[in-house]
């Protein structure tokens, strides 16, 4: 654990670099072990199983590609979740990133009140998924929700919401941009940053407020811009708990007892690529076809990540 | 004089343009707030009619909630995922990030990017052989062992951040430990745990939401036995059998809000700060 540059030459130095490196090893062995046996040897299980025909009773039999396949060309739900996903991440992850932003700028420039306002603003986030998707599944109810109410009231439209294909990816999406406040804290923080000078020397050559922002403050906060959108790809990626609660949840107001075959409702419009995971896997016992999914998200996800580490050296510690 | 006022008057325009936007602002964030708290103490046929203002008010709503069979156990379950989870979480990952800020040694650069990037992975790549394991090899589903036991060996998102608090601790105060000489662990358990406690403080309070907010962890290990279901989990089931007692559910909702919002209220600073090293400091 020692770098070539220093090998050592005296046997009490090399004692002392063997002590060294048994101290490192030690520090890291609870993630080492961790890894080992809760991430590397799954990951490498779930690639096996991919290949095999496997229902969690009798022993897995190879079946080579046929899982792959049958995801790729039958599974009903896998191009469904796709383009869901697509449309989560470029629509909900612009919204959330230029909506934070927003918040952000406003915050910075608030006089009056400034740590109350941050307060309401940041509150959302905490609200557990579970809680706030069915706050907002009751909130945006087409018939008796207090949103519509009020949009009617207002003499606009009022959509069905969760309980229309069509604006069921919107209403996750307002939901997504209420918890918007940890995006905020770091647009704050990231503005709060940039060296005031730049502005006044601005000001003096006579630049406008939009021509500041797209000069001065876009280029400063650009690296904090892109770790916003690219941490939003990757959860829009794993979107899960509000998709799920908010479709079983819609179901029951139609349905009644909350009854749902089929995940997604309505029309498979909030269907995810995690939903298929737990879907093939939990609900219809095809662990092997489950594993195809779970190696596509995996692929996704770390195409995502490779992208944010190679731009941003700093996230990977290449600065110290 | 008049540049002056009309100066003046552009302040006082701007003032009001932006605290205007900021009241809007505070409307969307907290208006569903208010929604939720109206309907918790409506009663159940007002909570399926268009009124927003409670007729009359059912405070026995949140006794009602609070006595369903088994909202106390899935109350003590949650504790216990989130409160032993962040204890085992800080204690296996502080070490862990130690090293990685502070030792000098070959492949310190490749064992960070393996934390980030499992840190970036969705738990579904995983879940099925862990769950196979789990529930076939150890007959532990049905329980939250699974959720809790895997928190013993660090967790990436815990180790990135404590790690990124960590480097802001400068090195001459390790040194000068050392020059004591104490070892690595005492100047770790004397020097930089006294020093690093805002960063565990952000830590554990995200770990505890982590915990508190989950919700396919539980689905996955424990849907079938209701005596370990979480919060999260039970929350959803909260419905009637036949048709959605709004009034209910949104009672329901706030009880498992409220402490969530009441530990921000304590731990602000904590929590602000976590949140900006993740996305700000390098």
């Amino acid at each position: 654990m020692t770098t070539a540059a220093d090998t050592p030459r005296t046997p009490a130095l090399r004692a002392r670099h063997r002590r060294a490196a048994l101290r490192t090893l030690a520090f890291l062995s609870p993630w080492l072990i961790g890894s080992a046996v809760f991430f590397a040897y799954p990951l490498l299980s779930t690639v096996y199983f991919s290949f095999t025909r496997y229902d969690g009773f009798r022993p897995p039999v190879f079946n080579g590609l046929d899982n792959w396949s049958y995801v790729f060309t039958d599974y009903p739900l896998f191009w469904p979740a796709m383009r869901n996903t697509l449309w989560l991440v470029v629509v909900m992850v612009s919204c959330r990133v230029v909506f934070g932003l927003g918040v952000g700028l406003l915050v910075t420039r608030v006089k009056t009140g400034a740590g109350l306002f941050r307060t309401l603003f940041y509150l959302p986030y905490l609200a557990p998924p579970v809680a706030a998707t069915l706050a907002f599944v009751f909130l945006l109810n087409p018939g008796t929700g207090p949103v519509n109410t009020l949009l009617d009231a207002a003499g606009l439209p009022a959509p069905g919401w969760f309980t229309d294909a069509g604006w069921s990816k919107p209403a996750l999406t307002a939901l997504a941009v209420w918890g918007t406040g940890d995006l905020m804290v770091i647009f704050m923080a990231a503005l709060l940053d940039v060296p005031k000078e730049q502005y006044e020397a601005a000001e003096l050559d006579g630049a406008g407020a939009w021509a500041r922002f797209r000069h001065i403050t876009l280029p400063n906060i650009s690296p904090v811009v892109l770790f916003a959108v690219v941490t939003g790809v990757i959860q829009a990626m794993q979107y899960y708990t509000q998709p799920t609660v908010a479709s079983k949840a819609a179901a029951g107001i139609i349905g009644g007892s909350g009854q749902q075959t089929e995940p997604g409702y309505p029309g498979r419009s909030t269907l995810t690529l995690p939903q298929t995971v737990y879907h093939l896997g939990f609900q219809r016992f095809d662990y092997g076809s489950a594993c195809v999914l779970a190696l596509v998200l995996f692929a996704l996800s770390m195409a995502c990540t490779a992208l944010l580490m190679r731009r941003r050296g700093g996230l990977a510690g290449a600065g110290d | 004089m008049a540049d002056m006022r009309a100066h003046r008057r552009t302040a006082v325009l701007h003032w009001v343009g932006v605290h205007s936007l900021a009241v809007a602002a505070a409307l969307f964030f907290v208006l569903p707030f208010v929604f939720l708290l109206l309907t918790s103490l409506m009663s159940d046929q007002q909570a399926l009619t268009r009124e927003l203002w409670p007729r009359t008010w059912e405070w026995g709503n949140y006794a009602q909630v609070w006595h369903t069979p088994g909202f106390l156990t899935w109350w003590r379950n949650t504790l216990l995922y989130a409160g032993l989870g962040t204890v085992l979480t800080v204690v296996s990952s502080v070490p862990v990030a130690y090293a990685l800020a502070k030792f000098r040694f070959r492949g310190r650069r490749l064992a960070l990017l393996l934390v980030i990037a499992t840190m970036m992975l969705p738990p579904q790549v995983v879940v099925i052989p862990m769950y196979l394991f789990w529930a076939k090899q150890l007959d532990l589903s049905g329980t939250l062992w699974p959720l809790i036991v895997p928190l013993a060996f660090g967790d990436a998102f815990a180790i990135f951040l404590l790690r990124q608090f960590l480097l802001t601790i400068p090195d001459e105060y390790l040194d000068a430990a050392r020059v004591d000489g104490c070892g690595e662990v005492r100047t770790l358990l004397r020097v930089v745990l006294p020093m690093a406690k805002p960063g565990i403080a952000a830590v554990a309070l995200f770990q505890f939401f982590y915990a508190w907010n989950d919700y396919f962890g539980p689905q996955i290990y424990a849907s079938d036995n209701p005596a370990a279901w979480t919060l999260s989990y039970g929350l959803e089931s909260f419905k009637g059998a036949h048709h959605t007692n709004w009034n209910l559910t949104m009672a329901a909702t706030v009880l498992v809000m409220a402490p969530v919002i009441v530990l921000f209220f304590f731990a602000q600073k904590a929590f602000v700060e976590g949140v900006t090293l993740t996305g700000v400091k390098g």
